[in-house]
């Protein structure tokens, strides 16, 4: 139970259920479709690139709370980071959901993605706060 | 009967405090075939039709014993109309390989239902793709249910195999299978009943409803994981040829060609589940002990109590007939503006069981306008207490959700 309140809690329900970052973007440089077919979820991410830094990012798309929210968690990190850095923390991130970090130190480049560090309790909800990470690292490793 | 009663039967409500809402994905087992497996292993493991040691005979003795029960469970004519399979899936693609591939021309039509599951969906579209058939689908009306006229729109002169579920997974919609049979037979197809969702709750005549093939899984209905039934009539299945090639399906053998053994063992290559086989006869036991009027008695109290419960909710969508007589004991719903897997996982906090997604049914979700639901199903054990329990967890759902709601 009070894992549940750490997972649903007010940056998580904010973020989930009116995003700023939900939108079309007007001359995106790439776009990638992510989905997890066992649930539905399904998120369309476009990206804009100026030179090697990411300029612009925003999503459509429908899921679950986590999901929705950590598409757009994601974003506000990771806009304005170079493509590098981005890698970098998107491997965090995953570490950190695979509970796989050693150094705590680390976690701090994850700003306020930090928020998602006890959905490991949640097995079920796993997939769902990786998708948009997974769906971007796919979309940067084929740029 | 009392289902309180009946739930000290089954161990894991007395190992895990749950509320066990998802029959419809597989049931608990009751200590009387979870015994009986482990009986097997002590007493009479051996591998059937092989040794000629009397233990293998024993063995042997149990796998066949189980397929004259199943055979008079169903009222088929002849226990080698009895196929074992690993699950309705798996019967399923049996049919759609040596029926559907070699008997559909381009131009014939496959017709199904659009609340198939997706294991009696897939293989005809690979059958159509194949034999250049055409698969067709009737639609549900606003009380998802198949009209008549639907019926007859879809099934037309062309068709040559019906498939149909008797019972939805995802609506609880009971399908007028009886009427869809005799419409399906006048034109000259054969149908396929999918009876994985009814099996478990009502009786099945296979000669009463004269299906061709009938399906079912044995997990849903308390036997184990593993282990699933195809029914088919004599006439059909004799001249179709084996799904699975190998051991224990043959007559002889030489070196460039191989004649089958007759039916059933032509469909059963391998060894095969006989733990699960056994399990399943036990399960059938413990449903005719029980009996299928009790099990009726039981989810329609449950269940009518659940509509009216559930009904009773103001920021709850139900998907289900307003015709309770056509409803079985599958409910989905979703908590306005919240999705199904956020209510899935905060009733799992409360320790309530129920599944939410596209419940193997895409097309179905499609149809309706959505990408999925919450499914709460119910069984013999289950009791207005887990409703309670259940509308509590919906409750807090909701609560959480509602001050981010717009």
């Amino acid at each position: 139970m009070e894992d549940l309140n750490d997972i649903y809690n007010d940056i998580i329900m904010e973020h989930s259920m009116n995003s700023y970052n939900k939108k079309k973007l007007e001359n995106a440089d790439f776009c990638e479709i992510g989905h997890n077919p066992n649930c539905g979820d399904e998120i369309t991410l476009e990206i804009k690139l100026n030179g090697d830094k990411i300029e612009d990012m925003a999503f459509t798309g429908h899921g679950c709370a986590i999901s929705q929210a950590s598409t757009s968690i994601m974003i506000d990190t990771l806009k304005g980071k170079t493509v590098q850095e981005a890698k970098e923390i998107i491997k965090t991130f995953i570490e950190m959901i695979k509970r796989e970090i050693t150094d705590e130190s680390e976690l701090e480049k994850l700003e306020n993605a930090i928020c998602f560090r006890n959905i490991s309790h949640m097995p079920a909800r796993v997939k769902c706060a990786l998708l948009a990470w997974h769906t971007l690292e796919e979309m940067l490793n084929k740029k | 009967m009392d289902s309180r009663k009946i739930r000290e039967d089954f161990p894991i409500f007395k190992n895990r405090e749950i509320v066990y809402l998802d029959s419809g994905a597989t049931t608990q087992k009751p200590n009387y075939v979870i015994d009986h497996i482990s009986e097997f292993y002590k007493n009479y493991n051996a591998n059937p039709h092989r040794g000629a040691y009397s233990l293998s005979m024993e063995a042997t003795e149990i796998y066949e014993n189980t397929r004259d029960k199943i055979a008079k469970f169903i009222n088929a004519k002849r226990s080698e109309e009895i196929i074992f399979s690993k699950n309705a899936t798996e019967s399923l693609n049996l049919i759609a390989y040596s029926y559907g591939m070699e008997h559909l021309k381009q131009d014939d039509e496959i017709v199904i239902s659009i609340m198939e599951h997706h294991s009696n969906l897939v293989p005809w579209q690979k059958v159509a793709k194949v034999t250049g058939s055409k698969l067709n689908y009737m639609y549900i009306n606003d009380e998802f249910e198949i009209s008549d006229e639907e019926i007859e729109k879809k099934i037309t002169d062309k068709t040559k195999i019906v498939g149909i579920t008797h019972v939805s997974n995802v609506l609880g919609t009971i399908n007028p299978i009886e009427k869809i049979i005799k419409y399906a037979h006048k034109k000259g197809a054969i149908v396929i009943v999918d009876a994985s969702q009814s099996i478990p709750h009502m009786r099945i005549d296979v000669q009463k409803l004269n299906a061709d093939f009938l399906v079912f899984s044995g997990h849903k209905m308390l036997a184990p994981l593993g282990v699933g039934v195809l029914y088919g009539k004599k006439e059909l299945l004799k001249y179709m040829t084996p799904f699975l090639m190998g051991g224990d399906m043959i007559e002889y053998v030489y070196e460039q060609s191989t004649t089958f053994a007759p039916l059933p063992n032509k469909f059963e290559a391998g060894t095969q589940n006989v733990e699960g086989v056994a399990g399943l006869g036990y399960a059938i036991d413990y449903i005719e002990k029980i009996g299928y009027e009790n099990i009726h008695k039981i989810e329609e109290e449950v269940v009518s109590y659940a509509r009216e419960k559930l009904g009773e909710l103001d920021f709850l969508t139900l998907y289900l007939t307003p015709n309770s007589k056509n409803h079985s004991s599958v409910i989905s719903f979703n908590v306005k503006g919240v999705h199904p897997h956020d209510v899935a996982s905060i009733l799992d906090s409360c320790n309530v069981c129920v599944r939410s997604g596209n419940h193997c049914a895409q097309p179905l979700m499609r149809y309706l306008g959505f990408d999925s639901t919450c499914r709460a199903s119910f069984y013999l054990y289950n009791t207005k207490e887990d409703v309670d329990r259940l509308v509590n967890g919906l409750n807090k759902a909701y609560g959480m959700f509602k001050k981010y709601l717009q």
